[in-house]
C-alpha cells in the first residue's frame, strides 16, 4: 500500500523522507565530511578526486561541482547537510537559500527585509505565487531552478 | 522535590549565533532582534533556574543519516559546541546534569516514550543560540544543561500532539525527582521559514502569530495541528514548532494544574530567513 504523503502538491518544496534519503545517503555522508577541517582543505585542493571517494552517483557530484542546490535536493540531498558545502566555500544560509530561487543576494536579502516570501499562492501547486514552476526563474540572477 | 518553574520558546536561528559572535548585535539589521531578548536576559538573571531542559533539534551535526533517533536525550557530563562547517562557535561548553537527565530517561521511557539515550555527542547552534540569546556571551552558562534532541530533519517528524503528550511525560519524570530543583524546560525552533526550493524565504506572520496564541491559551488546539499545516503554512522548516509543544506540555495546566503567565512575547521578521519568534511562560 502506498505511504501517506500530504506533501507532494507543495509548490518549490522537497520534503526529505525515507525514499529522499535513501537516494540521498551518500551525498549527503559526503557533505557530513566536510565538518573536518582537513576534510574541507583537502575538497577545496581537489574537489573531483575527493568527490571520487564516496559511493556517490555521477549525477550527484555534477550537482555538487555545479553548486546547484535543487539539483541536488532533487537526488536526495537536504539543505542541513548541504550547507556543510556552502559553510566550506564560505557562504551563508542566506545566500545558500537565496541560491535556488534565482534571485541575487540582494534581491532574496530585501524580499526577507520585507517581510519575506508570502504564503498567498504559494500553498498549493497550480496556484500563481511565487514559488510556481511557472513563475521561475524569480529574480535576474540568471540561475537555472526547477 | 525538583519541578519545573517556567518554560521559554525561542527560534535558534544560525546566522543570530553568527551576529553574535562577529560583534553585530547594533547593527541596524541585527539591533531588533537583540533588543527583543533583553526583557529575557534579565528574566533569566532574576529567575535562574537549577537545570535547563532545552528541547532542540540537531542539524545533520552530531547525528548524520547513519542514525536518526526521533527523541535523544543527553546524559553526558559535558558536551561541546559543533563545529558545523564554520569552526565551533567561541562559546563556553555546556555542562550536563547526569543524574537528572538518567533520571528523566528512565522514568520517560517508563511511560512509553522510547528515548534514545545519548552519552556522547556536541551540541550545534540548536543549542547554543537559545543559550546565547537568553545568556548573552558569559564565560560559563549560568546553570547545567539538559540536551533533548528531536528529529525535525527527515519527514515523518513526531507530531505535535506526541510531542505534547512527550511534554506531560517530562514533567512527572522531574516532579519524581528527590533532589529540590528547579528546572526550566526551553522549546526552541521555528518559526516559519523554508531553507530550500524555489519556496525559500517563506514567511507567514498570520500562522505564526496565531500559533502564538495558541500555544498560550489553547494548546490542546495547538498539539492538534497536521504537519502537513506546518509544511504548507510556515514552511517546510517551519515543523521545527513541533519541538515547542514538548515545553509546552511540560507546564503545570497540562496535567490540570493552573494555566501560566505568560510574561514575555515577542515576534521580529526577518533574522537571516527566518521569523523569530520567542515566549515566556511561568508556572502560577
Amino acid at each position: 500500500m502506498a505511504l501517506d504523503k500530504p506533501y507532494l502538491d507543495v509548490p518549490g518544496t522537497t520534503i526529505f523522507d525515507a525514499e529522499q534519503s535513501r537516494k540521498g545517503y551518500w551525498l549527503n555522508q559526503f557533505c557530513m565530511s566536510l565538518m573536518k577541517a582537513e576534510n574541507r582543505e583537502r575538497f577545496r585542493q581537489d574537489e573531483r578526486a575527493y568527490l571520487d571517494e564516496w559511493a556517490m552517483t555521477e549525477e550527484q557530484k555534477q550537482a555538487v561541482l555545479a553548486r546547484d542546490l535543487n539539483w541536488c535536493i532533487r537526488l536526495g540531498g537536504n539543505i542541513y547537510f548541504l550547507a556543510k558545502i556552502g559553510a566550506t566555500d564560505g557562504k551563508s544560509f542566506q545566500q545558500m537559500a537565496g541560491s535556488m530561487t534565482g534571485m541575487t543576494e540582494d534581491e532574496y536579502r530585501n524580499m526577507m527585509i520585507g517581510g519575506g516570501r508570502s504564503v498567498e499562492g504559494n500553498r498549493v501547486v497550480g496556484e500563481d505565487g511565487s514559488a510556481q514552476a511557472h513563475r521561475q526563474p524569480q529574480g535576474s540572477a540568471g540561475q537555472k531552478v526547477n | 522535590m525538583a519541578r519545573i518553574t517556567a518554560s521559554v520558546y525561542t527560534s535558534h536561528v544560525p546566522a543570530i549565533g553568527a551576529a553574535l559572535d562577529l560583534g553585530k548585535t547594533h547593527e541596524p539589521y541585527w539591533q531588533p532582534v537583540f533588543q527583543g531578548y533583553e526583557f529575557g536576559k534579565q528574566w533569566l538573571k532574576d529567575n535562574q533556574p537549577d537545570v535547563i531542559f532545552l528541547v532542540y533539534n540537531d542539524h545533520a551535526t552530531a547525528f548524520s543519516l547513519d542514525m536518526i533517533p526521533t527523541f535523544a536525550i543527553g546524559t553526558a557530563a559535558e558536551y561541546q559546541p559543533a563545529d558545523e562547517g564554520w569552526g565551533p562557535r567561541p562559546v563556553p561548553k555546556v555542562m550536563g546534569h547526569p543524574a537528572l537527565s538518567a533520571h528523566i530517561a528512565q522514568s520517560v521511557i517508563q511511560q512509553d516514550f522510547d528515548l534514545t539515550i545519548v552519552n556522547k555527542m556536541d551540541v550545534d547552534h540548536g543549542l547554543t543560540v537559545p543559550l546565547s540569546l537568553m545568556c548573552g556571551q558569559p564565560e560559563a552558562w549560568p546553570c547545567p544543561v539538559i540536551p533533548f534532541a528531536v528529529n525535525v530533519v527527515q519527514y515523518p517528524v513526531p507530531s505535535g500532539r506526541r510531542c505534547y503528550n512527550l511534554g506531560k511525560a517530562i514533567a512527572k519524570a522531574v516532579a519524581s525527582f528527590d533532589e529540590d530543583l528547579t528546572v526550566q524546560i526551553w522549546g526552541t525552533g521555528g518559526m516559519s521559514h523554508q531553507l530550500q526550493g524555489p519556496r525559500a524565504g517563506l514567511i507567514n506572520k498570520d500562522f505564526d502569530n496565531a500559533f502564538l496564541d495558541k500555544l498560550i491559551d489553547d494548546p490542546e488546539a495547538a498539539a492538534s495541528i497536521p504537519h502537513i499545516d506546518y509544511v504548507r503554512e510556515a514552511g517546510s522548516e517551519g515543523i521545527e514548532l513541533v519541538m515547542w509543544l514538548i515545553a509546552r506540555g511540560a507546564m503545570a495546566d497540562a496535567a490540570g494544574g493552573p494555566k501560566p503567565k505568560a510574561v514575555r512575547r515577542f515576534y521580529h521578521v526577518p533574522a537571516s530567513n527566518t521569523a523569530v519568534g520567542h515566549l515566556i511562560l511561568e508556572n502560577t
